[in-house]
């Protein structure tokens, strides 16, 4: 029994809708996974797919036009020495600038999880966030300020007496050059400041899932500060670094921005695929390029998956 | 104590850029990077309201992230609702794929979109940057829903629907409103992604310029290095709001919506 | 009497695991109903089944006569009370309760008035501006009542409802619960773990296991004579005497239950009763429980029987100590056979 009057017109429509949805589940799961997959699944599966597939095309060198015929010989241009190169380079950069992030990090996280509280935690955490978050391309533009010969930086090393320094590491072959904007170290400080934040929080979340009586459980047992930190903070929190990891590797090995703005003239992945991309219209090759991130990223997330990454992030 | 000040001088690193970016846009010197800044002036600040470039390819960005915003609102919403409230077959697989285009880097996204447009010969236009930008900002909400659903009891709606109020009346008056804010954030996150994105933009761009296309190419290029300067401040603050403002949503929302003990 | 509630050969699979295995039994109108049982005996499962939240895999349910086949919750005469409240947190306390008007397109004036009236019925007449955060877990759960009571179900479901409050607010609102049944004559069907809980409040309650019915009755009926080994275990304590034992001491050819308050100890010089079973053993533990004492008594045999007795007013003589030798006694009829689930 019901207090008031029946249901209206539309209300009918309305229950007759539900109904249906009700007694068939899957028209309604349907209904509703339905438009996002499909542009997910077209948009963006489909281009993914059309890229693999250009990558086995080749261009043609009298012509410049992409020849769409099956051929490995797209990659095997990646084997050149020049391309090769290139492959090295940003791996190298990619790793150094993980294992930097993940000491730098780690302090910054430690003191987050364990010692901030309330507001204070708040706050840091918003800290951390905001530049995660705010324009990219501001903030990789600001490193241009700094590292400018006439900017900040220069103008701190003068003040502290140490240009003597700089000149030596600038003088160093391979991470030196004629300025800081345009050597591999001041690549490496840009690309630092950029992840950064994407190290810290994941680091920061597994130390918090570390319940405090571990460590007193761990002092209790008779272990001295340093022990507790190497045999149950460390391994505790280095699920959370593989992930932040993940972010770090991936991200430095497909920007071409960076290297672009704060750089030598010698390539790294993102910027091949950019060029090829471009003018040229190479296509093909710029999409042979692109696959070794990817192949690169799928093996390490394969291990990262089995050193637990995933459950940190 | 040692952690302490490694902690703050690291906080300090992230931030100090920023502070020297709105500093340099006060800069009277136009050639250099010069620092400390010779004097300070206002004066860049009129000639960026002046530049017409400038305008276009803010008109742009703007257009081009409340589109994609939408679009995302949308289908990231029915993705979320999918993806909670059933187990099916699969389910795994399609939460990998609704991640992807986040966890790829942004060039993979952007080269693929270009190698698309040209197999399929489609020119590039308004729609071709939505298109980029779309599926990302997707993500974004899918992942702000996504987490409220978690967070809210089941109970809810079989409650809703043992007091007699049909799917529909449930959706209305119970989901939405407990997944209202969720939805504001994920918007504001997505419209500041959006507004900011480079990398895929300038695969899927073609000629046209958002405002950071524009700063892409004054970087490379520079011309008056204040009047980037001033734009950047204002990117920074037009990102950053809609950040403040998604924070400050989820967080009065940790606790468990709905439990009774 | 009118059947309220009819399960017929009902299951409930999820893939291997048998929620729900076969169920078959009534529920009378008007009847405060208990479902008894351990974590996953399938109570729960057959409550949800009930209101619409899950379908049988296979057998019908019937309400009030009407098989509730493809009947979705918001169209069954019944209402539930969730475990957890589910109290909606955006909504203040009297929205909460005028909801299942609301949706029902009842005016606001007269839902409102109506809600007014279901918060008094529960004592919480004040509170209707507050919102769920704001109130404690008995008040949550009373603000959930009413909420249910008042689309005035024929059939009100409740999930293990005071299990979240401490012990005396919980026997409070077990007393409040039974009289609220009464005074409005609706059919309570009652989830609970807490086989007290559901000896004090039922007319009648089945002891669930493992998706099984084990016994059904009053619980009367199910305290003195249980039906099976678990139901003599989950019910009470008991006493389990083998049937060799039973066969020896009664002439009974099952493994048999016996309470263990019905058990006297008595010192060896003293004298029997007429047709009492007398064993002899020592006591090796006792443990006071405030109103009862808990004794162990080792037999002879070296079976252990439990025998529990009113607390002396002070340790005298008589008190039995651990190391006495004692003569635990009984009448045969209060044995009872065990059997399996028919």
């Amino acid at each position: 029994m019901s207090i008031g009057a029946g249901p209206s017109g539309g209300a009918l429509i309305r229950k007759q809708v539900s109904n249906l949805l009700y007694a068939h589940p899957r028209l309604f799961l349907t209904l509703l996974l339905g438009p996002p997959l499909l542009w997910l699944g077209v948009v963006y599966l489909g281009s993914l797919f059309a890229l693999l597939l250009q990558s086995f095309f080749s261009i043609d060198e009298f012509t410049g036009l992409v020849r769409r015929e099956f051929t490995l010989s797209t990659y095997a241009e990646l084997f050149q020495p020049a391309n090769l190169d290139i492959i090295v380079r940003t791996v190298s950069m990619a790793t150094a600038v993980t294992l930097a992030a993940a000491v730098i990090a780690f302090p910054i996280a430690y003191f987050m999880a364990r010692y901030a509280r309330g507001r204070l935690k708040a706050f840091m955490y918003l800290a951390v966030m905001l530049p995660l978050w705010s324009s990219y391309l501001v903030r990789v533009y600001s490193w241009k300020l700094i590292l400018a010969k006439e900017g900040i930086l220069s103008w701190v090393v003068d003040k502290l007496h140490l240009n003597w320094l700089l000149d030596a590491i600038l003088s160093i072959s391979v991470i030196g050059g004629p300025s800081l904007s345009i050597s591999y170290t001041g690549m490496f400080l840009v690309f630092l400041y950029i992840w950064l934040p994407f190290m810290i929080l994941p680091i920061q979340a597994a130390l918090e899932r570390v319940p405090a009586n571990l460590m007193e459980a761990s002092a209790d047992l008779g272990a001295r500060p340093r022990q507790t930190f190497r045999k149950v903070i460390l391994p505790l929190a280095f699920p959370g670094a593989v992930a932040g990891s993940i972010f770090t590797f991936s991200l430095t090995l497909g920007d071409y921005i960076i290297p672009q703005i704060v750089g030598s003239s010698r390539l790294f992945i993102g910027q091949a695929v950019f060029i090829h991309q471009g003018t040229a219209g190479n296509i093909p090759l710029a999409a042979a390029f692109t696959v070794v991130p990817i192949i690169i990223m799928g093996i390490y997330l394969t291990i990262a998956k089995r050193l637990g990454a995933f459950d940190a992030l | 104590m040692g952690l302490k000040s490694a902690a703050v001088g690291g906080l300090l690193f992230l931030h100090v850029p920023l502070a020297l970016i709105l500093l340099y846009a006060f800069t009277t010197e136009d050639k250099s990077y010069q620092f400390p800044p010779p004097g300070l002036t206002l004066k860049w600040f009129s000639v960026v309201w002046s530049r017409e470039d400038i305008w276009t390819a803010l008109s742009l960005s703007i257009k081009v992230a409340t589109v994609s915003t939408t679009i995302a609102l949308v289908l990231g919403t029915l993705a979320a609702a999918a993806m909670f409230r059933s187990r099916f077959f699969g389910r795994e697989s399609i939460s990998l794929l609704i991640i992807l285009p986040i966890a790829l880097p942004g060039i993979i996204t952007g080269i693929s979109l270009r190698a698309a447009f040209n197999l399929a010969d489609i020119p590039f236009s308004f729609w071709t940057i939505v298109l980029g930008h779309g599926t990302f900002c997707v993500v974004v909400v899918y992942n702000n829903v996504v987490a409220r659903f978690r967070r809210t009891s089941a109970s809810l709606v079989e409650a809703s629907m043992d007091l007699g109020a049909d799917g529909l009346q449930t959706f209305r008056y119970i989901v939405l409103p407990n997944i209202a804010t969720a939805l504001l954030a994920g918007g504001m996150l997505a419209f500041a992604l959006s507004f900011d994105e480079v990398i895929v933009t300038t695969f899927t761009a073609g000629q046209q310029t958002t405002l950071p296309i524009w700063m892409l190419t004054e970087l490379v290029r520079p011309r008056q290095r204040p009047v980037t300067n001033v734009v950047a401040v204002f990117v920074m603050v037009i990102t950053f709001l809609p950040i403040l403002g998604a924070y400050y949503l989820i967080r009065n929302t940790e606790s468990v919506e709905g439990g009774g003990k | 009497m009118k059947i309220a509630v009819r399960f017929h050969s009902v299951c409930r699979y999820f893939g291997e695991v048998r929620a729900v295995d076969n169920l078959t039994f009534e529920v009378a109108d008007g009847e405060f109903f208990s479902m008894l049982g351990p974590s996953g005996s399938g109570k729960t499962t057959c409550l949800r089944l009930l209101a619409g939240f899950d379908q049988p895999t296979s057998g019908h349910i019937e309400i009030h006569g009407k098989t509730s086949e493809g009947v979705p919750p918001y169209e069954r005469d019944v209402n539930t009370v969730f475990q957890d409240y589910a109290l909606f947190p955006h909504m203040n306390v009297i929205d909460n309760v005028a909801y299942g008007l609301m949706v029902k397109g009842v005016r606001r004036a007269t839902r409102l008035a109506r809600a007014d009236e279901m918060l008094s019925l529960v004592k919480l007449g004040d509170l209707g501006a507050r919102r769920p955060a704001q109130l404690s877990g008995g008040q949550r759960q009373r603000v959930a009542l009413a909420r249910a009571l008042i689309n005035e179900p024929r059939v009100l479901l409740l999930d293990e409802p005071l299990g979240a409050l401490d012990l005396k607010l919980r026997q409070d609102m077990q007393i409040e619960l039974k009289r609220l049944q009464r005074n409005l004559g609706i059919t309570f069907i009652y989830v609970t773990h807490d086989q007290e809980e559901a000896l004090s409040m039922s007319d009648r309650l089945a002891v669930f296991n493992q998706g099984r019915i084990e016994q059904i009755g009053t619980p009367r009926e199910i305290y003195r004579t249980p039906g099976t080994r678990f139901v003599a275990n989950f019910v009470g304590l008991s006493n389990l005497i083998p049937a060799e034992w039973a066969q020896r001491l009664a002439g009974f050819h099952a493994d048999c239950s016996l309470r263990p308050e019905r058990i006297r100890l008595m010192v060896p010089e003293e004298q029997p009763r007429e047709g009492e079973i007398v064993l002899g053993g020592t006591v090796v533990d006792v443990r006071f429980h405030g109103a009862d004492t808990l004794h162990e008594v080792e037999l002879k045999n070296g079976q252990t029987l439990i025998v529990v007795t009113k607390s002396s007013e002070d340790a005298g003589p008589q008190e039995a100590r651990v190391g006495m030798r004692v003569h635990a006694c009984w009448s045969k009829s209060d044995m009872h056979p065990l059997g399996n689930i028919n």
